[in-house]
């Protein structure tokens, strides 16, 4: 018998008020680095949110590793849309990657030592340590983007849920970000990522979610990853840089 | 009793300050602006008291409405400084700077009020009828001031509606367009003041506040025309005032600003159930109406469908009677339920039962006729798109079929009077 | 003045002041950090109602159905400003100012119609605070301090003011790295299975309790001040949460003292006459020592060096 798969969706149905978002999607992940793309609007963060039970959803459920969320908690990690939180609050870089761990630490007194040492090694994997106790507000938007993936990775998961994790930082950044992504994948867990960049799709990614309110196209990048899906799922509005990689397929 | 003099003249004053702060509140809703009154009503008690002691000191009349009111006036402003200053250095939140300004200047206001008590000259007469309101307390005099500033600054959001709606609607268009928001959100600040000010002494400095924004919030209940809401609030806000003025010339101990608060506060309520289109009580009469229909045309749906299923059909030779049983699987509810529904449908006439079998009537079949082709209409459209499969595609038009128009079912459906062949096998649901 | 004056009329108003304004400058901290400082007004002014139904109802002024009825209003305005602003579309401190304004309306007319007014629960109270009325008159010396009996008779103001105090310290220390994370990113916390809507419930109800609790001592402005100013001031001047929350208790207990004595003690010990309100010279020496932290802030400022942000 083959593991579960670490997501697997069936039937979700999302709507927002009158609109529905998502519409009966059914998929399922595929151990490996996995991209989520589609047009803005096409339901992808709601995707990644619904799953989580972070929004509601009319119909259907998400299942993490053959499980129902509440069960596998501690395996599952999340990296939010580029936080609308307050940058001038008072926490420390450190304190933030701690804050992944507060579920299994008690909740009052100082911060064990191996929470903090499990916190530290995260920021070490995005290269921060030494930025540490630093504020948050006092990094850049780079830094600040590898913070909020380092307290991701401090969960210390089998499969991340990351939603836009190139969002506003700059390239080399988008570079650093990759590469602990590949690392973690190496280590045998896996990634699902909105992704926002179609050019980068191939390069990044080993498998792919074409999403436009319902999944148009799944599967390795390689097979799923087709002009003609990628039309599909942007419909008439994919802007001409797009086209052309539509067009041109993998190079 | 009988309507004096000056108790119709502070009734109109009221109702005329009811009215600008109507007026004004809607603008100053839309901008996200209302809670400055707050600072504002608050920030000018020691304005006030301050005043009152500088007249007393001098040997004037502390009574007298003008120099108090220019009193609250500066102080207004000075709150109004002071929430843009904490707020310049992003630190503090306007709420957080809100919050401080109207706690501390109104703190500082009651402990030079609690200095005055201690003066000879009995300068803190009547100073607390500011806190509160109280307009039995008005003279006509005080009553034409509040209302002749009321009516100014009415004039002036006229003059100024263009700018005031362009920059409340559309900030960043208004800029391209080349108005400048900065300077009218600085006009919307200064009328805010105005109104509050002039508000003062009839509702009282807490509750001035809830004078601008009940009346708006309860006209952006009730419409989403800028100039219909602008009206609806004006108005409010003028019965409101009104209200609150007569229910203190009859009960003079009671408090106007509680009284115009409240009156404000019921109108709200009843718009917040009441409201047509965003009322709580009118939505969730469509909810239940959707949810009732619904299961009724999944009902007369399963009746129609298990004919079908039999190879017959009502109003031809093989139509007969159907099992409520049979129905309750094919939908996979209780039997009780159905029996329910089943009894429910009788009563308006779309079935006939007897010995827990149903038969459609005419019109029941007529109803069941539609709801199968739109639940199809549906149906096959989603195969067509490639969206789902066969099992999704019957749980998503479950969803959404109904509320579908007509038209669109005949849109979605090639041929117009056809009734397609359901695209999966009719029975009980595993 | 001597040892028992100060006893019988100072310390309970002192006590009173320092643990109201040290329970509000706890709880301020959270306010602030959520960017929800005006549920602290709103709740302070909604509990009236409550509070004078409760004594409606009983018909005494006794403590524990003006404590509930006050609680249920407080919980009451909370899932209104909730429902207004989901119904209405109003933002929420629109919406918050629309219910909290409603229910301190309706609480000013039940005192008129309830007649609460001529027993003892006046408007004054709630608009100016009573620090000056709390008053141990069975002190007769130092013993009196060690004496149960006597200390039995302190207001019954201080003891429940005490008893929140004690339950919301407990439970800020509790739920301290919880609360931490529920004012930093709330969907990151629910996300990562924190129960973040009974944690925001807790808090809700921690502010309401300190709201009743110290509204009898204090009045309802200076419950105001205190959520805000102590905790603002302290919001200035650190980047640490533990010298936030704890500052801000500390900040406000101490300002809670100064200000009483700025009001009656020192004008009195310098010959003057007249005494100030002591809750109106606390709430202003609050709105200073914001305006103080915004100064000194700007000053470290000018004189640090810029520090260099590298990509």
């Amino acid at each position: 018998m083959t593991a579960p798969a670490p997501l697997a969706i069936t039937h979700l149905t999302v709507a927002y008020g009158d609109k529905t978002v998502l519409w009966d999607i059914t998929w399922q992940a595929t151990p490996g680095l996995t991209a989520i793309v589609g047009p803005n609007g096409a339901g992808k963060s709601t995707l990644l949110r619904a799953a989580l039970g972070l929004i509601p959803s009319i119909a259907g459920d998400a299942r993490f590793f053959g499980r129902k969320l509440e069960e596998v908690r501690n395996r599952v990690g999340y990296l939010p849309q580029r936080a609308s939180v307050d940058w001038d609050f008072p926490a420390s870089a450190l304190d933030v990657v701690c804050m992944s761990r507060y579920p299994r630490m008690r909740w009052w007194g100082r911060v064990p030592k191996a929470e903090r040492d499990a916190a530290l090694g995260a920021l070490e994997q995005v290269g921060l340590a030494d930025l540490a106790d630093r504020q948050i507000g006092r990094l850049s938007g780079g830094q600040q983007q590898r913070v909020f993936l380092a307290r991701a990775l401090a969960q210390d998961a089998d499969l991340y849920l990351m939603d836009e994790p190139f969002a506003a930082v700059d390239a080399a950044t988008e570079q650093a970000i990759i590469a602990v992504l590949r690392r973690v994948v190496a280590a045998g867990r896996s990634v699902i990522a909105v992704h926002h960049d179609l050019a980068t799709v191939p390069a990044y990614f080993d498998h792919v979610l074409l999403l436009n309110g319902r999944a148009v196209a799944a599967g390795h990048v390689k097979a799923a990853f087709t002009p003609d899906a990628i039309a599909r799922a942007y419909g008439g509005r994919l802007n001409v840089l797009e086209q052309a990689v539509a067009e041109g397929g993998l190079r | 009793m009988s309507l004096g003099y000056n108790t119709l003249v502070v009734l109109l004053g009221c109702a005329l300050l009811g009215l600008a702060c109507g007026t004004v509140g809607a603008f100053a809703l839309l901008r996200g602006r209302a809670l400055m009154a707050d600072a504002v009503g608050h920030a000018a008690l020691p304005g006030v008291v301050l005043a009152a002691m500088i007249v007393a000191t001098l040997g004037g009349n502390p009574r007298a409405l003008p120099p108090l009111l220019a009193g609250a006036l500066v102080a207004g402003v000075l709150g109004v400084l002071a929430v843009q200053a904490l707020t310049r250095g992003r630190r503090i939140r306007e709420d957080a700077a809100i919050a401080i300004v109207l706690s501390s200047f109104y703190a500082l206001g009651v402990a030079l009020l609690s200095y005055v008590q201690t003066m000879p000259q009995a300068a803190q007469a009547g100073l607390g009828k500011f806190i509160l309101g109280q307009a039995a307390a008005m003279r006509a005099e005080d009553a034409l001031w509040a209302g002749g500033i009321a009516a100014f600054s009415v004039l002036i959001c006229l003059v100024l509606f263009q700018r005031l709606r362009a920059a409340c609607f559309d900030p960043d268009y208004a800029r391209v367009m080349g108005l400048s928001v900065a300077r009218t959100d600085l006009m919307l600040l200064a009328l805010i003041v105005i109104v509050a000010v002039a508000g003062l002494q009839a509702v009282g400095l807490v509750l001035v506040v809830a004078l601008l924004i009940l009346p708006a919030a309860t006209a952006r209940l009730l419409t989403h025309r800028l100039p219909v809401l602008l009206l609806v609030s004006a108005f409010l806000g003028a019965l409101a005032g009104a209200l609150g003025a007569a229910a203190s010339a009859f009960e003079p101990e009671w408090p106007t600003g509680a009284a115009v608060v409240l009156a404000g506060a019921i109108f709200f309520t009843l718009a917040l159930l009441l409201a047509p289109e965003r009322g709580v009580l009118p939505e969730a009469w469509r909810r239940t109406r959707r949810r009732i229909a619904a299961t009724e045309s999944h009902f007369l749906r399963a009746a129609w469908e298990a004919q079908e299923a039999a190879g017959a059909g009502p109003g031809t030779a093989g139509d007969r009677w159907t099992p409520i049983a049979a129905l309750a699987a094919a939908r996979g509810w209780s039997e009780g339920h159905a029996s329910r529904l089943a009894l429910w449908l009788g009563l308006r006439g779309l079935l006939a039962r007897a010995d827990g079998e149903i038969h459609l009537t005419p019109r029941g079949a007529a109803a069941a006729r539609r709801a199968v082709r739109a639940h199809r209409a549906v149906e096959l459209h989603l195969l067509g798109l490639g969206a789902t499969d066969i099992a999704g595609a019957d749980r998503l038009a479950d969803l959404v079929e109904h509320g579908l128009p007509a038209e669109m079912a005949t849109r979605l459906l090639a041929e117009p009077s056809s009734l397609p062949a359901s695209p999966h096998a009719l029975g009980p649901r595993s | 003045m001597t040892v028992v004056d100060f006893l019988r009329l100072d310390l309970p108003a002192l006590l009173a002041a320092i643990l109201a304004c040290g329970l509000c400058g706890l709880l301020g901290s959270f306010l602030v950090l959520r960017r929800d400082s005006l549920l602290g007004d709103a709740l302070s002014h909604a509990v009236l109602p409550g509070i004078i139904a409760g004594f409606a109802i009983t018909g005494a002024r006794a403590g524990l159905p003006m404590l509930l009825g006050a609680l249920a209003a407080a919980l009451l305005a909370v899932f209104l400003i909730s429902l207004v602003r989901r119904v209405a579309r109003l933002e929420s401190g629109a919406a918050t100012g629309a219910v909290f304004t409603s229910f301190f309306a309706l609480g000013l007319m039940l005192i008129e119609a309830t007649g609460a007014r001529s027993v003892d629960l006046d408007l004054d109270c709630v608009l100016f605070g009573q620090l000056e009325s709390l008053v141990w008159l069975e002190a007769q010396g130092f013993a009196s301090l060690f004496d149960p009996a006597a200390l039995a008779s302190l207001p019954r103001q201080i003891f429940l003011l005490a008893a929140v105090s004690i339950v919301v310290a407990g439970l800020v220390a509790l739920l301290w790295r919880p609360l931490h994370l529920l004012c930093f990113d709330p969907d990151y916390a629910a996300a990562i299975g924190l129960p973040a809507r009974g944690l925001e419930l807790a808090l809700n109800l921690m502010v309401a309790a300190a709201a009743v609790a110290a509204f009898e001592a204090v009045g309802s402005i200076l419950v105001v001040a205190m959520l805000v100013c102590p905790a603002a001031a302290i919001r200035l001047l650190t980047d640490s949460y533990r010298a936030q929350v704890l500052g801000g208790a500390a900040l406000g207990a101490a300002l809670g003292a100064l200000g009483y004595a700025l009001a009656g003690p020192v004008p009195a010990a310098l010959g003057q006459e007249f005494a100030l309100n002591a809750a109106g010279v606390i709430g202003t020496l609050g709105g200073l020592m914001v305006a103080g932290a915004m100064g000194l802030r700007e000053l470290r400022a000018a004189f640090r060096k810029p520090e260099i942000i590298s990509g």
